[in-house]
């Protein structure tokens, strides 16, 4: 298949149906209701589903349902709507159960705007939902990977039993940009003998449950879920690392603002400037690891986000504030320029 | 020796939590015997919901999902919309159906899921000790209306199968109670009518079935089954609020 | 080779389409491109923008704050990013809704009344049709051929009769370059 423009929203929706996920239960918000409109459309001439649920609590709890009874499915929403369902989430994640959630994310907090925003970042990565959990996080920076990324999202979520979240935003979403869905690749998936669909006589009941009275079993529970949460630690880290090998700043940023980061650091480069750039593809979990090991070299950092600045408290943390993080942010939906963040990288210095 | 009275099989050998003269026991056995007689254990999926029957997937030998406070209706949704030949139920009481749960309730109704809703009216909260309900009726104490529920306080109880009877999409609403023998017999057959209609794609169904709540009301069994006859019954009258099914 | 094309006016002008057609066109010359709008609650007759970037190489932010090309089709759009055009960039403007020139002499201005043309072809909804060949003709960031074709080819089955149309509007745009 040739390569076709499609907006990030657009992308996701049929990277999702080509991943095989043919039931969307959703409720329209801005900025990504183009996604429960592709998928109204294209799902009946796929033999799927695409459900208008009543708000997105119910559209969250349908998916549980889904879930719960072994099919692939997804739901998309924007801030306030991904804060209604991070009650389903929990139990989501207290079930095992695997889905797919989008946060095409806007400005906060409240209603907000609709402009572009990362502001859900501490949401995503530290605390979508009550308890003791994660979810899985990839953070796409091109309609290219947010038609990668979602297929990939299925398929980590049905290996590890985990909810995966996609973290995009309004500029994500409404960009257009040529993909390529012939380069996805596919993963084996085990087989779900876990699901409540029916025994058919077959075999013992399933049942799926968050509720565990006796601190033990739900001590246990926990454990054995963060026991599949070092594996993905393992497994499923990724970043990309841009002009990193000589850096001697490097640039911390993804979703829109890595965009906007990479054309500053071709530029700072043109300068003469030592600068390069890690962008995390996982959120959670973080490349911690890798950026450790920049700081073996990098004498400074500096973290570019659409807020008052979240994901600099990860970086801190991954270098053990070895070195100073420095911070450049737009809130409320505006987006710095590539000469904001060049100018930034300017007043750090560096070396040449 | 012939056998009979036995446990049904889609109902699990396990000890019950519920309290000395609570009827949840009672309406879990009628289903599990309606699960037998159509012969759909195997298909059915049910949907517990959080009040006292939260430990309702103990009971029953189907597959079960532990649902959030509200959320059963949507759950089913989601397994009913993606599995059509499953036999999905949802086993919720007042607060959960007709407090946190109204809206989900509600557009299932509309929607016309083919899902069976079993909903338990026992006029307060039992799992959290008897607080106000929906449902609880004017002048009725609880720990959260103690000087009796007032409408100008606390507004009027909602009458849930009158409710779901306006709306489009349910075939099937009748209100049962489970306080005598003939009630029982009522209810299992208003039960086995609503799986029935699920079965045959008529739309949602609903069995409102009032119940006794003797710890919280502060009365005995006895007396708890005359609670329902005398002051239930004249607020929430028995019978069928609606039916499509042509049966 | 990089172009940063910034295409401004109302809601309704066809501005989100020609960045779209652009952005196609390049895609389908090999280019890496990006179409970003502005988006907002309105429609129809709000402000609206978007940003095109058609690049040999991997494009990285795709905003245009400072354009190569704007495209003005109102006079706010006009006053608004005018300033921001490169050195050496260009501006082009509908003169029937814009009566300002810029008075810049770093970057080629260039006006033609688009709406104007439109109207007296009774075509009045394909104004940006015409702007779109007069841009081809003056800045050759396309062959005005292959432009032609991938623009009639986009017009769908069921309006074959706007093929042409489509094409008459944007040879006349072409010409007036002349």
């Amino acid at each position: 298949m040739a390569k076709v423009l499609m907006k990030g929203n657009e992308a996701i929706a049929e990277a999702a149906i080509k991943a095989g996920c043919l039931h969307y239960f959703g409720y329209p918000i801005t900025p990504q209701t183009e996604i429960a409109e592709y998928m109204a459309k294209r799902m009946p001439k796929v033999g799927g589903l695409c459900l208008q649920a009543e708000s997105e609590v119910s559209a969250i709890n349908m998916i549980y349902g889904a879930a719960a009874s072994g099919t692939r499915c997804m739901t998309s929403s924007s801030s306030p709507g991904i804060s209604l369902k991070s009650e389903g989430i929990s139990y989501i994640v207290g079930c095992d159960l695997p889905c797919v959630i989008l946060n095409v994310q806007r400005g906060g907090p409240g209603l907000g705007g609709i402009q572009p925003s990362q502001a859900d970042y501490y949401q995503a990565t530290k605390a979508l939902g009550h308890g003791d959990m994660h979810l899985f996080v990839l953070a796409p920076a091109s309609v290219q990977e947010m038609a990668e990324l979602t297929c990939e999202a299925f398929d980590i979520a049905d290996m590890y039993r985990v909810p995966v979240l996609i973290l995009a935003d309004g500029a994500l979403g409404q960009m257009m940009e040529p993909v390529d869905f012939d380069t996805i690749k596919k993963r084996d998936i085990p087989e779900k003998d876990w699901a409540a669909c029916g025994h058919g006589g077959k075999r013992k009941k399933n049942i799926l449950t968050s509720l565990f009275l006796n601190p033990e079993e739900l001590e246990n529970s926990v454990l054995a879920r963060y026991e599949k949460y070092k594996k993905i630690d393992e497994n499923e880290v990724r970043c990309e690392q841009f002009m990193t090998e000589d850096a001697d700043i490097v640039v911390v940023a993804y979703g829109i603002t890595s965009r906007i980061c990479k054309s500053a650091v071709t530029a700072a480069r043109a300068k003469g400037i030592k600068v390069g750039m890690l962008r995390p593809i996982t959120l959670s979990p973080f490349p911690a690891k890798e950026l450790k090991a920049l700081s073996e070299t990098a004498s400074k950092f500096l973290t570019v986000e659409l807020n008052m600045g979240q994901m600099i408290t990860d970086v801190k943390l991954a270098i053990e504030c070895s070195r100073p993080v420095e911070f450049l942010g737009r809130t409320g939906g505006s987006m710095m320029t590539v000469e904001d963040v060049l100018a930034k990288i300017e007043e750090m210095g560096g070396n040449k | 020796m012939s056998v009979v009275f036995k446990k049904p099989n889609a109902m699990s050998d396990v000890p019950m939590h519920y309290c000395p003269g609570c009827t949840h026991g009672i309406v879990h056995r009628l289903v599990a015997e309606v699960l037998d007689e159509l012969g759909i254990e195997g298909q059915a999926v049910g949907v517990a919901p959080v009040g006292c029957a939260v430990f309702a997937y103990n009971y029953f030998e189907c597959d079960m999902i532990e649902a959030a406070h509200g959320r059963a209706p949507a759950v089913a949704t989601g397994v009913k919309r993606t599995h059509p030949d499953n036999v999905v139920f949802t086993y919720q009481g007042d607060g959960d159906l007709a407090a946190i749960g109204t809206a989900e309730t509600v557009h299932v109704g509309a929607r016309g899921e083919n899902i069976t809703i079993i909903f338990i009216n026992n006029a307060n909260y039992g799992m959290t000790g008897g607080q106000m309900a929906p449902t609880t009726m004017l002048g009725q104490v609880t720990t959260t209306s103690p000087y009796g529920r007032d409408k100008n306080i606390q507004g009027h109880p909602i009458h849930v199968c009158e409710l779901m009877a306006t709306l489009d999409g349910v075939a099937y609403a009748e209100r049962v109670a489970v306080n005598d023998v003939k009630g029982v017999r009522a209810t299992k057959k208003a039960i086995k009518k609503a799986f029935q209609a699920q079965i045959d794609k008529k739309g949602l169904s609903i069995v409102e079935i009032l119940s006794t709540c003797p710890t919280n009301w502060g009365l005995s069994p006895v007396e708890a089954l005359k609670f329902v006859e005398e002051k239930m019954k004249p607020v929430y009258p028995l019978g069928v609020y609606k039916d499509t099914t042509g049966y | 080779m990089t172009s940063r094309i910034l295409f401004a006016g109302f809601g309704g002008q066809g501005i989100l389409f020609s960045g779209k057609q652009c952005a196609k066109t390049g895609m389908q010359l090999g280019k890496c491109v990006t179409w970003l709008p502005s988006y907002g609650p309105e429609q129809r007759g709000g402000t609206c923008n978007c940003s095109v970037i058609i690049s040999d190489e991997d494009i990285g932010s795709p905003l245009v704050n400072t354009p190569d090309i704007l495209i003005a089709f109102n006079a706010p759009s006009f006053d608004k990013f005018e300033p921001k055009v490169v050195a050496g960039g260009a501006v082009f403007s509908d003169s029937t809704l814009i009566s300002k020139k810029s008075e810049r002499s770093d970057i080629s201005a260039y006006t033609i009344p688009a709406t104007e043309l439109a109207n007296e072809m009774n075509a009045p909804k394909l104004a940006n049709v015409i702007m779109l060949g007069y841009v081809i003709a003056k800045t050759n960031i396309f062959d005005f051929d292959y432009f032609a074709e991938k623009l009639t080819a986009s017009v769908p089955e069921s309006k074959a009769e706007l093929r042409e149309l489509n094409k008459k509007a944007l040879l006349l745009g072409y010409n007036y370059a002349e």
